[in-house]
C-alpha cells in the first residue's frame, strides 16, 4: 500500500533536509528583500541631501575678542576675532596641548596648518562642535577665568564632557576630545567677506 | 493544554474554559503558583515595576493624542498639553514622574536579585531577560526625552547618537543612518517617536511576559536562597510555599498603595524634582547652535555617563567602557559561581563587595550630574575602576579561598598601577596631584574585599544555608 510512504522508514532524510534548507534559504532571501527598503528609508532623504551650500559672512563689524556664529550645513561655525594678547599667549599653551602642530591633517585645510590655524592670524574660522560627542563648546575668552583656573589663556570649554580647547581650537591633553576643532574650508572674497564651505581657486 | 470536555466553571466562563486554557493559566500563575512565604520588603519592586509599566502605557497613549512629532511644533505642543489641554499637565507629569519611578523600582529590583543570588539555580535566563528589559527601558527613556524638543532633548540626543559615530570605520555611516540627516532634525525626531510609542513598548511588554513565564517555570527565589521545591507535602505543595493568590496579591496591595502615595506626592508637589526628573534647560526650545552651560543626563543615566567621561583614551574607548559597564551586568550569573545564593550565608567579604558596589554606583551617579573639576574627574576614574573590578572580585569570591584572594589582589593591583603609569603626566601638575592621592579608593576597595579577608578568618567564613526558610522578626 502506498500509505506507508509517510512512515519514517520510507522518508528520504537527505531529500527532506535539502527541501528544508532550500525553503529556509528562500525565506531568508525574502526577509532580506523585505527589510532592505525599510532600512533604506532611514537614509537621508533627497531634501536633506540638498541642504549644505556655502555661506557668506561679513566680518567688517567684528570686534577683537568677539565671536560670530553662522550656520553652515546645519552646524554652528564660529568666526572669532583674536586680540594681539590672545595670539601672543598661544605659544605658552603648547606643552599642554595634545596636537599643537596640527598633525591630524583631516581637521583643517592645508592653509590652516599653523599655530593660529587660520589664513589670517587674527580671524579664526572653526566648526563649533566638540570633536568628542558633538556638543557646542562655550567660548570663554577671559584670561584666568574663575571657573577655568589661573593658567587659562582664553579658549573653549565643552560643558558636556569637560573638553578644553585653546584660542586656536587646539585640544588640551587629558580631555575626552581626541582632536582639534575642525576648520572648515573657507576663503576671503574680500577683506571683509569670508565664504565658508569652499577653499576658493587660490590656495 | 488538552481541551477539556467539561470545565469546572459554569456559565460564560465555563464556555470559554472549554475553548481556552482559562482555569489552567489562572492556576499555574496565580492560585496554584507557590511562592516562598518569607518574602521581605525587597520583593515588592517587581510588582511595582508592573504598576509603573501600566501607568506609562496609559498616560503615554493619552499624551500621543495631543503631541506633534515635528521640530516646528513639538515644543509648542508639549506646552499646549501643559497649559490648554484639560488635565494635560496631570497626564504629562504622570508620564515624566513615571519614567523616573520606573528606574527607581528597577534599580531596587536588580539589587535585590544581586543580594539574594536570584540569578542562580536555573534562573540565569530570568536575569538575562531582565537585563534586556533594562536596556529596552533605557532606550525608551532616551527616546522619550527627545520628544519635547527642548535644549536637553536636543543636546542629549546629539551626544547619544554621536556615541555610535565613535565606532571605527562604520561610525560615520551608522550615525548618519540613525539620524536620517547630517544633523539631528525632523527625520530623527519622527523616527524616535515611532520607536518610543510603538516598537519599544511592544518589545517591552513581550519581554515582561517572557520574564514572568521563565520565573514561574523555575519558581521564585527568596531572602534565604532556599529552594522551596525541594521539600513538599504529600499533595506536592512546597512546605515553605503559599499560593500567590490570594496571599501575595493581597499582600502586595498595601505596598502599591504606599507607592502610589509617594508617586502622587512627587507628581503634585515636586514634579520636576528640582531639575532631576525634568531638567530646567529643557524648558527652552532646542537650539542647534548653543549647548546649555551645564549639561547632564537625567539622573538614571548619570552613573554610565561618568564612566563615559572618565575614559579619555579615545572616544571609542569611552563608548566601549560605557556600554561595557552595562554589558558586565549581563554576565553576573556566570561570574558569581558560588553555590550559596543569599548574601546572608556568604562571607563578610562578599557582603562588603556588594555594599561598596551599590555605594560606588550612587557616587558615579552623583559625579554624573556635577560638572568636571580635576578632583571630580579623577574620582570618576577611580570609581569606574572599582565598578569594573567588582565583577572580577565577585568571580574571585566564588570560592572562599585565601590564596585565590591574594592572587586576585595582586593581578588587580598590577592593572591599577599600569593604568596610572599610562595616565601620569608630570607636566600637568593638577591632574598628577589628583592621581597621587585618589589611588586610595581602588586600593582601599581591594584591601577590604580581598586582602584583609585573606588573612582575617571571620571576614571569610561562609554560613550554613538552612533547610527551611527563616524569618527576620
Amino acid at each position: 500500500m502506498s500509505y506507508s510512504d509517510s512512515d519514517s522508514k520510507t522518508v528520504d532524510p537527505k531529500r527532506r533536509r535539502m527541501l528544508v534548507a532550500s525553503t529556509a534559504g528562500v525565506g531568508v532571501v525574502g526577509a532580506a528583500a523585505f527589510a532592505a527598503p525599510l532600512l533604506a528609508s532611514w537614509m537621508p532623504s533627497a531634501r536633506a541631501l540638498n541642504a549644505g551650500a556655502p555661506v557668506d559672512v561679513n566680518i567688517s563689524k567684528i570686534e577683537p575678542g568677539q565671536l560670530l556664529r553662522v550656520i553652515w550645513q546645519g552646524k554652528p561655525v564660529w568666526i572669532v576675532s583674536r586680540s594681539q594678547e590672545m595670539l601672543d599667549a598661544l605659544e605658552s599653551n603648547e606643552k599642554l596641548l595634545a596636537d599643537p602642530n596640527c598633525s591630524v591633517t583631516a581637521q583643517q585645510p592645508e592653509y590652516a596648518r599653523n599655530a593660529t590655524r587660520s589664513r589670517k592670524p587674527e580671524i579664526l574660522v572653526t566648526v563649533g562642535i566638540c570633536t568628542h560627542l558633538g556638543c557646542s563648546p562655550t567660548y570663554i575668552p577671559d584670561f584666568g577665568d574663575a571657573s577655568m583656573g589661573a593658567d587659562w589663556k582664553g579658549g573653549f570649554y565643552c560643558p558636556c564632557h569637560g573638553s578644553r580647547f585653546d584660542m586656536s581650537g587646539r585640544v588640551f591633553k587629558n580631555v575626552p576630545a581626541p582632536t582639534n576643532l575642525l576648520v572648515p574650508p573657507y576663503y576671503y572674497k574680500s577683506d571683509d567677506l569670508i565664504l565658508v564651505g569652499e577653499s576658493g581657486g587660490k590656495a | 493544554m488538552a481541551a477539556k470536555e467539561k470545565s469546572e466553571l459554569n456559565g460564560v466562563l465555563g464556555w470559554v474554559d472549554e475553548r481556552f486554557p482559562l482555569m489552567e493559566t489562572w492556576k499555574a500563575h496565580m492560585s496554584e503558583y507557590y511562592a516562598p512565604k518569607n518574602f521581605n520588603v525587597w520583593y515588592y519592586f517587581g510588582v511595582l515595576a508592573m504598576v509603573v509599566l501600566v501607568i506609562q502605557i496609559v498616560s503615554g497613549i493619552f499624551l500621543t493624542m495631543h503631541y506633534k512629532p515635528d521640530t516646528e511644533l513639538a515644543f509648542a505642543s508639549v506646552e499646549y498639553i501643559m497649559r490648554d489641554v484639560p488635565g494635560g499637565w496631570f497626564i504629562r507629569y504622570m508620564h515624566a514622574t513615571g519614567a523616573s519611578a520606573f528606574f527607581v523600582v528597577v534599580y531596587f529590583h536588580m539589587f535585590r536579585g544581586v543580594m539574594y543570588g536570584s540569578y542562580k539555580g536555573k534562573r540565569e535566563l530570568i536575569w538575562l531577560v531582565g537585563m534586556v528589559i533594562y536596556l529596552a527601558l533605557m532606550a525608551e527613556a532616551f527616546m522619550g526625552y527627545l520628544l519635547p524638543w527642548g535644549q536637553m532633548s536636543f543636546w542629549g540626543a546629539q551626544v547619544i547618537i554621536n556615541l555610535f559615530q565613535t565606532i571605527p570605520f562604520i561610525g560615520d555611516g551608522l550615525s548618519l543612518f540613525i539620524r536620517g540627516d547630517f544633523v539631528i532634525g525632523d527625520a530623527t525626531l519622527n523616527r524616535l517617536f515611532a520607536f518610543h510609542v510603538a516598537a519599544v513598548p511592544l518589545v517591552l511588554v513581550g519581554l515582561v511576559f517572557v520574564h514572568i513565564v521563565a520565573l514561574h517555570t523555575v519558581g521564585s527565589n527568596n531572602p534565604d536562597g532556599v529552594e522551596i521545591k525541594k521539600l513538599k507535602d504529600d499533595k506536592g505543595v512546597p512546605l515553605d510555599g503559599i499560593p500567590f493568590h490570594p496571599y501575595y496579591t493581597v499582600h502586595d496591595i498595601p505596598a502599591i498603595v504606599v507607592f502610589l502615595m509617594v508617586f502622587f506626592a512627587v507628581l503634585f508637589f515636586v514634579p520636576e524634582m528640582s531639575g532631576y526628573f525634568l531638567e530646567y534647560a529643557n524648558f527652552e526650545p532646542a537650539n542647534p547652535l548653543k549647548t546649555p552651560e551645564h549639561i547632564a543626563p537625567v539622573w538614571y543615566f548619570t552613573p554610565f555617563y561618568t564612566v563615559l567621561r572618565a575614559v579619555t583614551l579615545s572616544p571609542f574607548m569611552g563608548t566601549l567602557a560605557m556600554f561595557g559597564a552595562i554589558a558586565c551586568l549581563f554576565a553576573l550569573p556566570f561570574l558569581d559561581r558560588n553555590p550559596i545564593k543569599s548574601w546572608r550565608y556568604r562571607t563578610t567579604a562578599h557582603m562588603l563587595n556588594l555594599a561598596i558596589f551599590a555605594a560606588v554606583f550612587i557616587i558615579l551617579g552623583y559625579l554624573g550630574v556635577k560638572s568636571v573639576s580635576p578632583e571630580y574627574k579623577e574620582m570618576g576614574v577611580r570609581m569606574t575602576e572599582i565598578y569594573f573590578m567588582f565583577f572580577a572580585v565577585i568571580f574571585i569570591h566564588s570560592k572562599a579561598n585565601a590564596s585565590r584572594y591574594i592572587t586576585g589582589f595582586i593581578v588587580l593591583m598590577i592593572a591599577i598601577i599600569l593604568i596610572d603609569v599610562i595616565r601620569y603626566n608630570g607636566e600637568d601638575p593638577i591632574t598628577a596631584a589628583q592621581i597621587k592621592w585618589q589611588w586610595i579608593w581602588p586600593v582601599g576597595y581591594l584591601a577590604l574585599t580581598l586582602l584583609i579577608p585573606a588573612f582575617v578568618k571571620s571576614w571569610n567564613t561562609e554560613g550554613t544555608v538552612p533547610e527551611r526558610v527563616t524569618y527576620e522578626h
